[in-house]
């Protein structure tokens, strides 16, 4: 058997399924190799998508016209706009999943995608010519000929699973490793690494006393990931909050000996923020309580995810540490939480594109780069996808800066600094925070997107409607004015101060306590023009209230911007021999020479790299 | 691109006559090229070790000089360097540079040195920038407060601000990332005061950069008072020469006059100004009112007046006119000139300057009395804090930098009263670490660099 694809995609997950459509949808003929079709779009963890920082990410990648944000939407069971009382930057949209819905959107999806072809098999070696890759081979010894693969193996190679003392390969409970990968590349000049992840058990929802716990519903006006016409919430489903207390930690204590984390036996790195529930309990010994997040799996299942409580104790210990828990006290269990051990490539073997620097065509993308979350590895996915089909057509890569996108600033940390535990997205990683806003997404991305063909017309078209929408309202309430009889009862009753002559309107829409929507009522001619918008009107109203009431904010942010963003366009080559740059701390020497930053920008986020290095660098290019 | 591979060589001296000149060689061909011209051999001579010899051109004798080799790295620019102690004319520096540059050398570019030094990793930038201070630095103070620059002292300064700074970053961001988690809230409070200490260190930083200003440039120094009152006679006594034009026609020093004078290390810029009355003469006019633009720049106005014959009134009247100056009290010093006149009454005089706070009695002509001056000169300096101690900011792009920290930390704290949400305040507080960085160096602006290294003169 014998086949033909321009691209395949190693690995069926976030990461996977963004780079098979990105790729397919770029007119690339696209081969996706799982080792199970039944677990396509498989959520390995909590049942949910985006929060603070992994929301903007969701957005973006629908902005630039990935599937994760849509597939969100038509699998939500409950909407939440986090971090509402702080200002438009911090607001990140959530989901809560239905985990078997989800899946089933993404396959859905990735049928209806033409270019999109499967297999079902384990890749077990890639073939590489003349520097180049070619194709992959399958542990049922089948050659796939290829110009490129993207490799998306999440937590599957060499995977081990720990739960207390027993210990078996696996990428996630239930399912075999992969092997191969790893030693191959390895072979090839690649460096690799362990890390670590977890997971907490899973309950049956009927034995929870809910009347013990603090409900925590969906907002009442529900959101949605996608600018596409995905529809909002009917109903949803709520979630509920417990904490653990004194007698539970006690309990915990008694298996650290069984633990796998404290008995050695796991040796990668976890996330120091998102820690097994006896990490918080050791690192943390003065809290007397912790947060949990009990949260339904779907719309009819009654499985339950213990969000906060993730563990690789023995089951036994599992069991009897959760029935101290308010509303827990009959809780059965359906699967016991585990760790994970798995290989890596640290991701300063890779360019912007995430294509390595080693081996042409060959990408790597999700948690196999060091990344943990969804969110992290689909837009991974995505950008390693769209950059496989552009080699391809040799057409310039899709690279976006950290003053564009969240995903600017992933890729960017990785490749720069390359990662030792696993690496989150947090809103204080990017330095222009309040330009990367959930709202804004689309007005950052679609364009380039579309530019590239990716994004659709339809999608460009909304974003200049908004843009054009926006334009016209603030144009209005610049050059029109309102007087006090007209505005007065209306800023008065929102606790504003009254006016004393006729001002701009833009003056009063500008202030802290007036809500646009509001005002606008008491305005006939400018309510019209709004309500002519149509179905994005409040997107527009939202775009025009944050420009208004953070101008100067924006306007200092941007500065800066482009001040700092100045040297990420001066390139450097990649060949340039930093060992002849004896000017330079040694330090720096070695990073240099083993990063090869691809611009100066890059070199100076380097860690090692000193200013002066970079000012050394900048004399040498002549600058 | 810069060749720094190469060997340079330049006048380090001032240029012009001079009793001895000294050329600096610096660059891997330095010893090499140098021992082409010298007429011993110093390969074995120790770093540091000064030689006498002359210099030979095809043997002919050019000058007789001494020659100091520094091996890499102990030398300012970290390469080797040799320095040659020339004699001072100017047709022996031009021919010395000439026969070294036939030998393989190239005359250095402004600041090279100092470029180079700073590229062999021997300082940093706000280091660099204090040895430009330190070459043009002419007092004893000024130099000090260079050489405190240039050990870093400065920058550590600012680090401390910045690691603070980071901290309270840190805080807001925790609070923002991890909202929906069980963290505990920045306290607002102690931000606020945290930033108002950090706003306090920045404000006296950058308000010290006019004293730092007036160490490098002298403390400036006006003098005042009625026409013929002796003001360019004191000038002349202080300087011990007779730059101004003295005669006995009331109103002939039309114009400001400045000469420099060290006293006890500390440099002074005395401006003389056209003396203070009422007169219709338009050129004097405009004199008179130059006169009081210097005073009120000026950071100490002396008052002068005669001992004998200014009545009480006069005297008051024209302090009143410089306080409606805006000249405030601590900067005038009263000054009776003149008490080497025969007609001197003590009491008389006693009576008529009552009330009108201290008074220094001298005689220009006969410079009596001057040390009393300069040692009320050398207090009101001492008064308002210029000691080897404390850190003053002396570089201009350093105080731009304090300035607009200062502007950003003010928006913190307008941002808190407003009450701002953590995201924008955050905007304000990278971007006051920013402008700290700038000082630093710890910021990567390629134009930063060429305006430092444009700024050195040829010969570091």
């Amino acid at each position: 058997m014998k086949l033909n694809y321009d691209i395949v995609v190693v690995g069926a997950g976030h990461a996977g399924n963004e780079a098979a459509a990105a790729a397919a949808n770029l007119k690339k003929k696209v081969l996706l190799i799982t080792m199970d079709m039944a677990k396509i779009g498989q959520m390995s963890c909590n049942p949910a998508m985006g929060g603070v920082a992994k929301g903007q990410i969701i957005r973006e990648i629908d902005a630039i016209g990935g599937y994760s944000g849509i597939v969100s939407d038509r699998s939500a069971i409950q909407f939440r706009m986090l971090n509402i009382s702080k200002g438009p930057a911090m607001w990140s949209p959530r989901t809560q999943n239905d985990r078997m819905r989800f899946a089933e959107e993404w396959r859905g999806m990735l049928e209806q995608t033409h270019g999109v072809d499967f297999w079902q098999d384990m890749v077990k070696g890639i073939i590489v010519e003349k520097g180049r890759i070619a194709g992959v081979i399958t542990s049922m010894g089948i050659e796939i000929r290829c110009e490129a693969v993207v490799l998306t193996n999440g937590t599957f190679l060499n995977g081990i699973i720990h739960i207390g003392e027993k210990q078996f390969g696996g990428g996630r409970l239930g399912e075999p490793r992969a092997e191969g990968i790893t030693e191959q590349l390895i072979s090839l000049g690649f460096r690799s690494g362990r890390m670590k992840t977890g997971t907490p058990p899973r309950i049956d929802g009927r034995s929870l006393d809910y009347s013990e716990m603090t409900e925590q519903p969906g907002d009442i006006i529900p959101g949605k990931f996608s600018y596409t016409d995905t529809q909002p919430l009917q109903k949803q489903r709520s979630c509920w909050i417990t904490y653990t207390n004194e007698a539970v930690h006690t309990m915990l204590q008694e298996g650290f000996e069984k633990s796998p984390m404290f008995t050695g036996r796991i040796q990668g790195l976890g996330p120091r923020y998102c820690p097994s529930i006896e990490d918080k309990v050791t690192r943390f010994a003065d809290k007397d309580r912790h947060q949990l997040f009990v949260e339904p799996e779907g719309w009819n299942t009654i499985e339950i995810y213990v969000n906060g409580f993730s563990t690789s104790l023995p089951e036994d210990v599992q069991q009897k540490a959760l029935r101290l828990i308010p509303g827990f006290r009959h809780a059965k269990m359906f699967r016991p939480g585990y760790a994970i051990e798995y290989d890596y490539f640290p991701p300063d073997q890779l360019k912007h594109t995430l294509e390595s620097k080693e081996i042409a065509n060959l990408f790597l993308a999700g948690q196999i780069n060091g990344t943990t979350g969804y969110e992290e590895a689909a837009c991974q996915g995505l950008i390693a996808g769209m950059n496989a089909a552009l080699n391809l057509d040799e057409k310039a890569p899709f690279v976006l800066s950290r003053s564009e996108a969240y995903i600017g600033v992933l890729i960017d940390d990785l490749i720069t600094k390359g990662t030792e535990e696993p690496y989150r997205m947090f809103t204080s990683r990017a330095e222009y925070r309040t330009l990367l806003r959930q709202d804004n997404a689309d007005e950052r991305l679609t364009h380039r997107s579309h530019t590239i063909g990716l994004a659709s017309d339809e999608r460009l078209q909304r974003v200049i409607e908004k843009q054009t929408g926006k334009e016209d309202i603030l144009r209005y309430l610049e050059k029109n004015s309102v007087s006090p009889d007209e505005i007065n009862p209306f800023l008065e009753q929102s606790g504003s101060s009254p006016i004393q002559q006729k001002v701009k309107i833009h003056s009063i829409a500008g202030r802290p306590h007036v809500d646009l929507l509001g005002l606008f009522h008491h305005l006939p001619e400018i309510n019209e023009k709004s309500g002519q918008l149509g179905s994005i009107r409040e997107e527009v109203l939202q775009q025009v209230e944050i420009q208004l009431k953070y101008a100067g904010y924006l306007q200092k942010e941007k500065e800066l911007a482009d001040k700092l963003g100045r040297l990420d366009h001066v390139p450097l080559p990649l060949n340039f021999d930093y060992g002849k740059v004896t000017n330079l701390s040694i330090e720096a020497r070695q990073k240099l020479s083993s990063i090869r930053p691809e611009s100066l920008g890059q070199a100076s986020r380097i860690s090692g790299v000193n200013p002066s290095d970079i000012a050394v660098l900048m004399v040498y290019l002549g600058r | 691109m810069i060749n720094s591979n190469d060997t340079i060589c330049a006048l380090s001296t001032p240029p012009g006559v001079g009793g001895i000149a000294v050329i600096r060689i610096s660059g891997n061909d330095a010893f090499s090229i140098a021992q082409k011209v010298f007429s011993r051999p110093f390969s074995q001579t120790e770093s540091h070790r000064t030689l006498y010899g002359w210099i030979l051109e095809e043997q002919e004798k050019i000058d007789e000089v001494l020659l100091t080799p520094f091996k890499s790295p102990g030398s300012f620019t970290g390469e080797d360097t040799v320095e040659i102690a020339c004699h001072g004319s100017a047709f022996i520096q031009q021919r010395l540079l000439e026969i070294l540059v036939a030998k393989g050398c190239r005359i250095a570019t402004p600041g090279e040195y100092t470029l180079r030094a700073f590229l062999n990793g021997k300082m940093d930038l706000s280091q660099a920038e204090a040895v430009g201070d330190l070459i043009a630095s002419e007092s004893a103070a000024a130099h000090r407060q260079a050489l405190h620059q240039m050990r870093g002292g400065f920058s550590k300064e600012i680090n401390v601000l910045r690691n603070k700074l980071i901290h309270f970053a840190s805080l807001i961001e925790l609070e923002l990332d991890f909202a929906e988690e069980d963290v505990e809230f920045a306290n607002r409070s102690q931000l606020r005061l945290l930033v108002e200490e950090i706003e306090q260190v920045v404000n006296h930083l950058r308000d010290s950069f006019h004293l730092g200003n007036a160490i490098r440039n002298g403390v400036p120094v006006a003098i005042t008072g009625a026409p013929n009152m002796g003001k360019s006679t004191l000038l002349n006594a202080l300087l011990n020469d007779e730059r101004a034009i003295v005669s006995d026609i009331a109103g002939t020093t039309r114009d400001s006059i400045e000469d420099y004078i060290t006293i006890e290390g500390v440099r002074f810029r005395f401006i003389d100004t056209a003396g203070i009355r009422d007169t219709e003469d338009t050129i004097e006019k405009m004199g008179i009112e130059r006169s009081f633009a210097k005073a009120r720049e000026a950071d100490i106005v002396l008052l002068l007046f005669d001992a004998v014959e200014t009545s009480r009134d006069e005297l008051l009247d024209t302090i009143a006119r410089l306080k409606k100056e805006t000249i405030n009290d601590q900067k005038l010093i009263l000054i009776a000139n003149k008490m080497d006149k025969g007609a001197f009454n003590m009491d008389d005089f006693q009576e008529r300057v009552k009330d009108t706070g201290e008074v220094i009695a001298i005689s220009a002509k006969e410079k009596t009395d001057l040390d009393k001056l300069k040692s009320r000169l050398i207090q009101s300096v001492h008064h308002r804090r210029i000691n080897s101690g404390e850190t003053i900011v002396t570089n201009a792009r350093h105080h731009a930098a304090l300035c607009l920290a200062g502007r950003s930390l003010h928006e913190i704290l307008n941002g808190m009263d407003a009450g701002v949400t953590g995201d924008f305040l955050a905007v304000d507080i990278r971007k006051t670490l920013y402008h700290l960085s700038e000082i630093t160096g710890q910021i990567n602006a390629d134009d930063l660099l060429n305006s430092i290294f444009s700024k050195f003169c040829i010969g570091k």
